[in-house]
């Protein structure tokens, strides 16, 4: 039971380490810009797609890998300076206008270039096996090697937004959106960046996700939400806040569903304990959500709301 | 001497290390206009603010009409008595100035959970709204919208709209600024009226103004009232001239 | 001041121009189904009924985000209990509309009156966000209800009866009991802006601190209008269901609740009528673009986006800017 518990720990965590990728960028354009973005999903399927070409075409998973970083970069760079840039001023409506009108153009050109039949990208070989857990119980080393690579992100990200000028500008933005704008920084870059940057993080969750998950156009709606609920609960603007968030959310949501009817059998009959479970747990994270928001309207690391 | 309708005691507020209101005390007497003057970032605004209701400070009492409603909040307060009119305007753009003053009656007459009948086809609540609009000589104006109107209007009808919540206090923040000298005047002269009426906080940069319609004055510098009294005394007080009255003649 | 109601005649011509194209629209629905029959393109009244439960759905929506500025990204879970409410109901022999409509009204008042509370204690992105979570939480409990048939939805056995008359049976029936509702909905929403209630939630979307000064406090106004407007979309639900006779999760998904806001920013908000118009646009042009190509998502998507870079305001927006080239005042 314990290895059990331990095992969906860490596929919890691992979880939780992709959707703080993803959430990340996000959570700064929220913050910062005051922007809602919904195409922010489907940048992490097209991080998924492009490792899947990029596989089918080099067979190399690294350089596969190398190249997504790139090409997802530019992506984010092309949807800024086409779309966001001019949506900075407008209300959050036309915001959800024209990226709702994204994700569906992205996802049906998506569809019309590789259909809709999920992919699968192979795993390289140094990362295929597995480890020997506590007792019988073994861990696949690319999951291990994943929730690792997330770390180093998010350790660099930290040192970005702790350590550099432009992190500071980033957390005074966050902090206080007019300061930015008085520092007299070139706000348009400085967008442009978190922009770019927030879409190479979402690309790169979804390119490193594609060996273990199947690539299929859906994959970034589910994300997608579920982003907005880490960014929500750990405050909108806050990266740490996003970072503690996203594993809360992954554990949470795993083992929900792990360990629920479980939990529930020991409650109730078997039957309804199963159906009780399988009802209740998908709906866990959003019940931690609107608990979180019930006691702090401004999520975990939010500023609090001027009421 | 007339009864205190107003009583703030010894109120503290900070933002971080920054001490926006520091032990303010003062009474303001029914009947009476009360200035409160200070050169700009003394914390005048935020001291209405502690007094409105929208900001709690973080120590001290206020008392209205022997009531402590420290805790109370905005909406709670003006329904007893107490207005603000606000320095930047915050009217609403898209309402007649009329249905600007008329949602005002509507909010202490009868309940506002009426989903049916038009509200435009109430007299009862047009017609005090009319009064108060004549109040301020904005009767002429009352089709208009007030994103339309002047902006010495918009001061005219911020008041109007004070006046129909029936106050017993109104608390003015800056009630002439950026109005041109003719509205100004208009309004000073407004004021003078009023007094009659209503007891009234008034914020002010104009000296004249002040000087010409208060009762008693506050001094209010760094968050501190250095100085209060009859309006004779302050302009007379040495420390006035020097933090406040010196500093404006420079 | 003999006359102060006409003192308020500024905002009439806009509202008689709202109406009058209200009008319009109502008329046009109406002789839909013998210009269908004419043309020998009867499936043309379904797509108008279609459109119609969709512009009820709008209206609701419209309701809260126009006229009380809370932008709402979970609507669809209300098409979704007035959905459900005919399949469950159904399922236990209930056929008759009015007691679906009001089990459907009765589930979104609680679910409105309880998510909403929560809400509104938040504000801007938090709150988008927050009802779009709500949202997905009605999405997943549909979805692992295994006796409803789960992600697959559930086929209904007949329409709802009407006072036990077959009368939604034929696509007539459907359409015209549509046109009823919508026509209700309108008028009912259209009184209720104009009211004291409605005063009060117009003039908190304006300024939320303006009304606290005068002495309101605006969450039991806005909790109201969510809760009616999750009622009213329920209504639609049930239509929804009964037309397509089948129910499923997927009229709750998030694409859904977008796709809702999508109607009322192309329309123009806070109208009403123009939450009509966005929903009788938006269905026809998926049915329009679908007949062209299964790929019609791609085209839908490049107008929104072109919509809200070149057309702030949407259509009504356009008109207006029409209107202000022609007639300059």
């Amino acid at each position: 039971m314990f290895n059990l518990f331990l095992l969906q720990l860490l596929n919890g965590a691992q979880f939780g380490i992709l959707l703080f990728l993803v959430a990340a960028g996000l959570t700064l354009v929220f913050g910062i810009m005051d922007f809602i973005n919904l195409a922010h999903g489907v940048l992490y399927m097209v991080g998924g797609y492009v490792m899947a070409m990029m596989m089918g075409a080099t067979g190399n998973f690294w350089l596969s890998l190398a190249m997504v970083l790139p090409l997802t970069l530019a992506v984010g760079l092309v949807l800024e300076l086409l779309v966001f840039r001019r949506l900075y001023d407008r209300s959050h409506l036309d915001q959800v206008l024209a990226t709702f009108g994204l994700v569906l153009v992205l996802s049906e050109l998506v569809r019309i270039l590789w259909g809709s039949a999920p992919l699968s990208v192979a795993m390289p070989e140094m990362l295929s096996g597995s480890v020997p857990l506590a007792g019988p119980m073994r861990y696949p080393i690319y999951r291990l090697a994943v929730i690792g690579l997330g770390l180093a992100v998010a350790l660099g990200l930290w040192f970005v937004i702790a350590r550099t000028r432009v992190g500071m500008l980033l957390r005074a933005g966050a902090a206080n959106r007019s300061m930015v704008s008085a520092l007299g920084t070139d706000i348009n870059r400085l967008f442009m960046l978190v922009f770019a940057v927030g879409a190479m993080l979402a690309g790169f969750a979804g390119a490193i996700v594609s060996p273990i998950l199947s690539v299929d156009p859906g994959m970034g709606d589910s994300i997608l939400i579920l982003t907005f609920v880490v960014i929500v609960i750990g405050g909108v603007g806050s990266v740490k806040g996003a970072f503690c968030a996203a594993l809360l959310v992954g554990i949470v949501d795993t083992l929900g569903r792990m360990f629920g009817p479980i939990i529930l059998k020991s409650m109730m009959d078997p039957a309804a304990a199963a159906q009780a479970g399988r009802t209740i747990a998908p709906m866990l994270v959003y019940i931690l959500m609107a608990a979180v928001l019930f006691w702090r309207p401004a999520g975990l690391f939010g500023r609090t709301v001027a009421r | 001497m007339t009864d205190t309708l107003l009583s703030v005691q010894t109120l503290s507020k900070s933002y971080g290390a920054l001490k926006v209101t520091q032990d303010v005390s003062l009474d303001v007497h029914e009947g009476q206009l009360h200035a409160i003057i200070g050169p700009n970032g003394a914390g005048k605004t935020t001291l209405i603010s502690q007094l409105s209701g929208q900001l709690r400070p973080d120590s001290g009492r206020v008392v209205y009409a022997g009531q402590d409603i420290t805790r109370l909040d905005m909406a709670g307060r003006v329904r007893l008595g107490l207005a603000r009119s606000f320095q930047l305007t915050t009217l609403l753009p898209s309402f007649t100035v009329l249905e600007n003053v008329a949602l005002a009656v509507q909010a202490r007459e009868g309940s506002s959970f009426r989903f049916f009948r038009p509200a435009a086809a109430e007299r009862a609540l047009n017609d005090q709204a009319m009064a108060c609009l004549a109040d301020v000589s904005l009767a002429d104006r009352a089709r208009r919208l007030a994103g339309s109107l002047s902006h010495g209007e918009k001061r005219q009808l911020e008041l109007a709209v004070a006046l129909a919540t029936r106050p017993r206090l109104m608390l003015l923040d800056e009630p002439l600024a950026g109005t041109g000298h003719e509205e100004a005047a208009h309004l000073v002269e407004m004021f003078g009226r009023l007094k009659n009426r209503v007891t009234m906080v008034l914020i002010e940069h104009d000296m004249d103004a002040v000087f010409a319609l208060a009762d008693r004055v506050s001094v209010l510098v760094y968050g501190r009232i250095v100085a209060s009294g009859l309006p004779s005394d302050v302009r007379a007080d040495a420390k006035v001239r020097e933090a406040y009255l010196g500093e404006e003649a420079a | 001041m003999t006359d102060v109601t006409r003192t308020l005649a500024p905002s009439r011509p806009r509202l008689a121009g709202r109406l009058k194209l209200a009008l319009c629209i109502f008329a046009f629905m109406a002789v839909v189904p013998p210009v269908a029959h004419a043309l020998g393109e009867p499936f043309l009244i379904v797509v108008a009924t279609r459109m119609m439960i969709f512009a009820i759905a709008a209206l609701s929506l419209d309701l809260i985000l126009g006229y009380g500025a809370m932008v709402s990204f979970g609507h669809a879970a209300y098409l979704g209990f007035g959905a459900y409410a005919v399949a469950i109901l159904s399922r236990a022999g209930v056929n008759d509309l009015f007691l679906q409509l009001l089990a459907g009204i009765a589930a979104s008042a609680v679910f409105a009156t309880v998510t909403g509370a929560i809400s509104l204690r938040t504000r801007g992105v938090y709150f988008i966000m927050i009802t779009l979570a709500f949202g997905q939480m009605a999405f997943f409990f549909f979805v692992s209800f295994s006796a409803l048939g789960g992600d697959d939805g559930v086929a209904l056995t007949a329409r709802s009866t009407i006072l036990g008359m077959p009368w939604l049976q034929g696509a007539e029936g459907m359409f015209h009991t549509t046109l009823a509702l919508l026509v209700l909905a309108f008028a009912g929403l259209y009184r209720l802006t104009l009211s004291r209630f409605g005063r009060v939630l117009t003039g908190t979307r304006e300024s939320a601190l303006r009304m606290q000064a005068i002495g309101f406090r605006p969450f039991p106004y806005q909790l109201t209008a969510y809760v009616i407007a999750g009622c009213l979309c329920s209504v639609a639900g049930v239509l929804l269901a009964n037309q397509a006779i089948y129910v499923s999760p997927a009229y709750m998904s998030w694409h859904r609740s977008g796709e809702m806001i999508v109607m009322l920013v192309l329309g123009g908000v806070g109208s009403l009528t123009g939450a009509m118009g966005g929903a009788l646009l938006t269905i026809a042009l998926e049915e329009g673009l679908a007949r062209f190509s299964e790929h019609w998502r791609l085209g839908f998507g490049l107008i929104l986006v072109a919509v809200a870079l070149f057309s702030p305001g949407g259509l009504a927006g356009l008109l207006r800017r029409l209107n202000l080239t022609r007639d300059p005042k």
